[in-house]
């Protein structure tokens, strides 16, 4: 057989691997947002830990985050210290995702690593101690950290949870019980996130194992000739695609609602034959309140905006993410650093892909869409007992939304779908299996998408109140409900948002509220961009939008 | 035994069987018991191909249509319907506030890396949409009364709108029907004529999205396939087969006309259900405890694990997916289904080269038209086929299909322009590419498809079939670390032989949620009994057989969103059944995923019950070993990655390989419908019953270069 074809053949199974890795988290894993959202990874790396390949999943957010987190863990540990039946874990959001939920997990492989696992030397048969000839790491969103709980209100990082070093979970096959121990003592559901935890570590023992069979069967003592090849492919193609964008600086300024204040967000991207670069001075400073977005996720979401423009079709690796480059200065919201609040870095992290996707449209006019909706219209709320003797049990209660997605070039927005995230809505009936809430409406909100040649994706109307013998408080953290998505080409802005009670009072699009016994909250989420001129419009759409009642 | 007929009417071909039975007047050997023909599929009318087939089979075999003791039929149209937007004027009619939910979808992008998707289009656009003020809760409550006043006025809007079908699903509707058949009753007064599905009948299992969706498709594909059962059955009494004639349905069991006309979405999907059938018979006959049925045909193939001689089955599944193969591109069905993943590996799959210099295989497929381009039929873009010929796999000589005189010199020109001249390869080194891709993709599917059931493939036998599954199944054996594969008899047709290896069975699923800890073991009694009696009443319209009864549970931690399906002990539950609830599940999880969780409040969502007429056994079979070797008439050189290069085979006529005779490789093994590969380490011995059973004759490295 040729070598590309064999090289090819291993490639893909290796991508296979980190497929079934994710797969089996997603099925297991607790967290609401890995099940809906695909809030999660999973890689393998070569023995300098560069990303060889990473499932595709639901969360931009995790594109190079993961990527970066590997070299970290080899530093923090130490080279000699990494030996066979290790595995590692850390949820620091500056040495892994962005922010305390996520917990990455790491698993050196060793080539003949069952000739050790009982002698126990990690030496191998010259007296030398083995080096790993790679390793497999994943990342799961956990439904508790202990801190506040889950929200924007900390000040400091301090207060959003437990922060967990670079450090063994599994030191040569034993647990490391003092740490399950602590991780148990500080958060609040401690079953599910000690379960998922060993969820994550056996993924990567999956993967492990699944390795060592393809390197028996393509009788291979490493992984450096194929990372090799992987890594040159994918360099070649990733500088083809980029060749698309001529070399320059393109800027866009993007206003969003904030938390407490308006916040610009500003970028500059320079273009040259070596790759692209995301300069964000000009940024609004930091906020007060966790909605400070480490760089390392900034840069996930402007790698993610470029690639999905450029290159959609590559996979992700040390090679196809090397050209894409991030810098801020001090003190600006999207270079959140120790111990600023993150915890709710996605927000902001969002819109870094339609802010970086406007800086490029002047020199791909047929790829960009207009701007969309961003962030998620997440309703997060705490029901409780009317009567607190009723023995009611308390329920917290977490429900994704989306409004409309900005107009393609040749093509309407999306409707109610998230972008850039990936996230998914929950049934309806399975919510309120699980919640004391009724859910009395959720439907396409009519002439929320932005006119144009190509018409802004449409909102949707929310509707929700307390099931019998419950009231609530739900914890705003909606966006562009004073900054709609603007359109592009000449189309129209989307409808901006809108959060009020079902008699009409209007809430702030940030903030916890309680809903008062009798009333329902009522949420208006925002529509997409248009594209284009709206007198260019197709007739018979316009004329499909009114049978259709997308547009009154 | 009387005759059966079996009738398969796929998207190319429709095949008829006729089991003559174990003992029948040709039987005497069980190579013999199902006589076949293939007629090409009348897209029109369906009916009029497999009446031609019928007829024509019938005169072979001098078989009188009025000795046949049963049709049993397995249809496309109803999977067609839906992916080509040919059914009813439907209207869907929902609580109010819920008129998108099925344009809305999940709100996700099936696509992560496509700017530019287009979700699929509801089955309903929204003009035909209406809502009706009502609402009951989580436990079947009702929090806003049916509007009778609002309902009628929806009916009359109904009736000028001109519907031939109505779908009526409301929130929360499966567990408690009433508003839907208040719904129903003032539409049967009102427009006696138009159909009406209730989602609470058609399906009912939370999820609105879902149940939404699967009622829609039952009301739209309704009148289209009531019509077309009636027509075939009539036509069938005109020709003397005053026989019953049965459906296999996508759960891979029988029902009548009857019920098949009520509930035709049921149909959908249900042609791969009968290759499932069919490993699973040879599963059972040679006890075969876990085994990965593979089936390939000319654009697709099907894989799906067979443990304990039962196919997997799930309660939903997705069809009409827009962009192939793609999940969550299509329309979710939930319904009991035999749970395969499907892939764009077919005979028909063309090869190109990406951006990134990798040979890709499918998903666009040169179908029958024009076909691969060894096929001169004015295909000029490689296929999987073009690379069998150039390999050696296939050759002109021994090609079954008569119309077609098989063009290496073609296959070879369009594999050096498709994927050799841009990769810079040489023509064999190409078609060594575009097999092993192909080849890797099947297996990477079907380890993909093991973990998500929590299975492991070792230790697992391989049963293939479907006209391209022979010519792949070797490699995907080595490729996999299986150790054996059967071929069995008839494998062109299996999908026919599977139905008239079915039992009438029907499968009743409810929603009903509950925690193992605060379990009420009477309600569950009383949902089990209901479910079992409904499904016993469907299969009764069929069978007086002995019934069969299974029931289930999918079960999940609290917090998670997957199920796992966990099998019920039979009998009522008593006051401790929280306790054996708990137990069942932690097993059942344990199993499919290594470890259990402590402490975590665990949940039942959705029970079902399965009933089925008891069917003899197969004859038990166990492989017999090779007493004598064929030797082959004439050789010709094929590729072997085993090898790493070019073998000379021997050639064997599979009809002339009597029981015990053992061919080793390299071979090739033809016969009408397929041609079967050996590599050098390959050794086949064909057996009593016609398979050919292939094992290693040493450990062999599957990727060598």
């Amino acid at each position: 057989m040729s070598c590309q074809v064999h090289f090819q053949v291993m490639w893909s199974r290796l991508i296979s691997v980190v497929e079934e890795q994710a797969l089996t988290l997603v099925r297991t894993a607790f967290s609401t947002s890995v099940r809906e959202a695909g809030d999660l990874s999973a890689g393998v790396f070569d023995r300098h830990g560069r990303m060889i390949a990473q499932a595709v999943t639901g969360t931009p957010g995790h594109v190079n985050t993961m990527a970066a987190a590997v070299p970290h863990f080899m530093a923090d540990i130490g080279p000699e210290r990494i030996r066979p039946g290790d595995v590692y874990l850390t949820n620091d959001p500056w040495k892994g995702t962005g922010h305390l939920h996520d917990i990455t997990v790491v698993t050196p492989v060793f080539r003949h690593e069952e000739a050790h696992e009982h002698g126990g030397t990690g030496a191998d048969v010259d007296g030398e101690p083995a080096q790993p000839i790679g390793f497999f790491a994943c990342t799961a969103h956990v439904v508790d950290i202990g801190g506040r709980g889950y929200g924007p209100d900390a000040r400091e990082v301090y207060e959003e949870g437990i922060r967990i070093p670079i450090m063994p979970w599994i030191r040569r096959g034993v647990l490391n019980t003092d740490l399950v121990d602590l991780i148990r003592a500080n958060v609040r559901e401690a079953d599910q996130v000690v379960g998922d935890v060993h969820g994550l570590a056996t993924c990567n023992e999956t993967g492990r194992r699944r390795l060592i069979e393809m390197l028996d069967e393509f009788d291979l003592d490493d992984l450096d000739d194929l990372a090799a090849f992987v890594f040159d492919r994918t360099d070649r193609a990733t500088r083809d695609a980029l060749a698309r964008v001529p070399t320059g600086t393109y800027r866009n300024q993007l206003r969003v609602d904030g938390y407490d204040e308006p916040v610009d967000l500003v970028v500059e991207v320079t273009v040259t034959a070596a790759g692209m670069d995301a300069d964000f001075t000009g940024t609004s400073g930091l906020s007060p309140f966790g909605v400070n977005v480490p760089l390392t996720y900034a840069q996930a979401y402007f790698t993610y905006g470029m690639l999905v423009a450029l290159a959609p079709e590559l996979p992700n690796n040390f090679a196809s993410l090397a050209p894409f480059t991030v810098s801020a200065p001090p003190g600006v919201i999207l270079n959140a650093e120790h111990p600023d609040p993150v915890a709710v870095r996605h927000v902001l992290g969002h819109f870094v892909t339609d802010l970086c996707l406007g800086a490029i449209a002047p020199a791909l006019p047929d790829v960009v869409p207009a701007e969309g909706a961003g962030a998620l219209w997440n309703f997060q709320a705490s029901a409780r007992a009317v009567d607190p003797a009723s023995g009611l049990r308390p329920v917290e209660l977490l429900m994704f939304n989306s409004g409309g997605t900005g107009a393609r070039p040749g093509l309407d927005g999306l409707t109610a779908t998230a972008f850039p995230s990936g996230v998914m809505t929950m049934s309806v009936e399975a919510t309120e299996q699980i919640g004391p809430i009724v859910v009395w409406r959720k439907e396409i909100r009519p002439d929320s998408g932005g006119p144009g040649r190509r018409r802004g994706g449409l909102g949707q109307v929310v509707e929700v109140g307390p099931a019998d013998g419950y009231r609530f408080e739900f914890s705003a953290m909606f966006d562009r409900i004073d900054n709609p998505a603007r359109g592009r080409a000449g189309g129209g802005d989307g409808a901006p948002g809108r959060v009020s009670l079902d008699d009409g009072t209007p809430f702030p699009s940030k903030g916890r509220n309680p809903v008062p016994p009798g009333r329902t909250l009522v949420l208006e989420l925002p529509g997409g961009g248009g594209f284009g001129p709206p007198e260019e419009r197709d007739p018979a759409d316009v004329d499909n939008d009114h049978r259709q009642g997308y547009v009154s | 035994m009387r005759p059966r007929i079996g009738a398969d009417v796929g998207g190319t071909f429709t095949d008829i069987v006729v089991d003559l039975g174990p003992d029948g007047p040709l039987g005497t050997s069980p190579i013999d018991r199902y006589p076949s023909t293939k007629v090409l599929t009348t897209h029109d009318a369906p009916e009029r191909g497999i009446l031609a087939g019928i007829e024509t089979l019938a005169a072979e075999l001098g078989l009188d249509l009025g000795e046949v003791d049963q049709i049993i039929h397995g249809t496309t149209l109803a999977t067609n319907a839906l992916i080509e937007r040919r059914g009813a004027a439907t209207a869907l009619v929902t609580t109010e506030g819920f008129r998108d939910v099925i344009e809305t979808r999940n709100e996700g992008r099936f696509e992560q890396y496509d700017l530019n998707i287009v979700q699929p289009a509801p089955l309903i656009e929204r003009r035909h949409r209406y809502v009706v003020p009502e609402r009951l809760s989580a436990t079947g409550e009702v929090l806003r009364p049916f509007d009778d006043a609002a309902a009628e006025r929806v009916v009359e809007r109904l009736a000028d709108g001109g519907y031939e079908a109505v779908a009526v699903g409301f929130l929360h509707s499966y567990r408690n029907p009433d508003h839907e058949r208040r719904f129903r009753d003032l539409l049967r007064s009102q427009l006696p004529d138009v159909a009406v599905s209730l989602s609470s009948e058609v399906s009912p299992q939370m999820r609105e999205f879902e149940r939404f969706n699967t009622v829609c498709a039952n009301a739209y594909i309704q009148p289209l396939m009531a019509s077309y059962l009636v027509r075939l059955r009539d036509e069938l009494r005109a020709r003397g087969a005053t026989c019953p004639l049965d459906l296999i349905h996508s759960g891979g069991g029988l029902v009548s006309v009857d019920t098949a006309a009520a509930f035709p979405v049921r149909l959908v999907e249900s042609g791969p259900a009968g290759g499932a059938i069919f490993a699973a018979e040879l599963a059972a006959a040679y006890g075969r405890d876990r085994v990965l049925s593979y089936d390939m045909g000319g654009t697709t193939a099907k894989i799906a694990l067979i443990d304990d001689h039962t196919p997997q089955t799930a309660k939903t599944f997705e069809v009409a997916r827009t962009m192939r193969f793609k999940k969550g591109s299509g329309m979710p069905i939930s319904i009991p289904v035999i749970e395969m993943i499907e892939i764009g590996a077919g005979g028909g799959s063309i090869a190109s080269v990406d951006a990134l210099g990798q040979i890709r295989i499918g998903p666009r497929s040169a179908g029958s038209e024009p076909g691969p381009a060894a096929y001169g039929l004015g295909g000029g873009e490689p296929t999987v086929t073009d690379a069998n010929v150039e390999l050696g796999r296939l050759h002109p000589d021994t090609f079954g299909a008569e119309s077609i005189e098989l063009s290496p010199a073609a296959a070879a020109a369009a594999i050096a322009t498709g994927v050799g001249g841009p990769l810079g390869l040489d023509v064999g080194t190409a078609a060594v590419g575009i097999a092993e891709v192909v080849d890797e993709n099947m297996t990477n599917a079907a380890r993909v498809h093991a973990v998500e059931r929590g299975k492991d493939l070792r230790g697992y036998s391989m049963v293939a079939f479907g006209g391209g599954a022979p010519l792949h199944a070797t490699r995907l054996m080595d490729k996999l670390g299986l150790d054996e594969v059967f071929v069995p008899p008839g494998a062109g047709v299996g999908s026919a032989i599977g139905f008239l290896q079915a039992p009438f069975a029907y499968e009743a699923v409810r929603s009903f949620y509950t925690t193992a800890g605060d379990f009420d073991h009477e309600a569950a009694n009383q949902l089990l009994d209901e479910l079992e009696a409904e499904a016993e009443t469907f299969v009764r319209r069929g069978t007086d057989a002995p019934l069969a009864v299974e029931r289930s549970v999918a079960m999940r931690y609290r917090g998670q969103g997957w199920e796992i399906p966990v099998a019920l002990p039979p009998g009522p539950f008593d006051a401790f059944a929280s306790e054996l609830l708990a137990d069942v599940f932690t097993k059942a999880y344990e199993e499919f995923f290594g470890r259990a969780i402590d402490d975590v409040e665990i949940e039942a969502v959705s029970w079902s019950v399965r009933v089925a007429s008891i069917r003899d056994r197969p004859v038990a079979r166990t492989t017999v070993a090779a007493d004598r070797l064929a030797t082959p008439s004439t050789t010709r050189p094929i590729h072997d990655p085993a090898a790493g290069g070019t073998v000379e085979a021997g050639v064997f006529d599979r009809d002339e390989l009597a029981p015990g005779v053992g061919v080793t490789g390299p071979a090739v093994v033809v016969e009408a419908q397929t041609t079967t590969v050996l590599g050098r380490d390959h050794v086949a011995v064909a057996q009593p019953d016609g398979s050919l059973h292939i094992t290693r004759s040493r450990r062999t490295a599957g990727g060598a270069p």
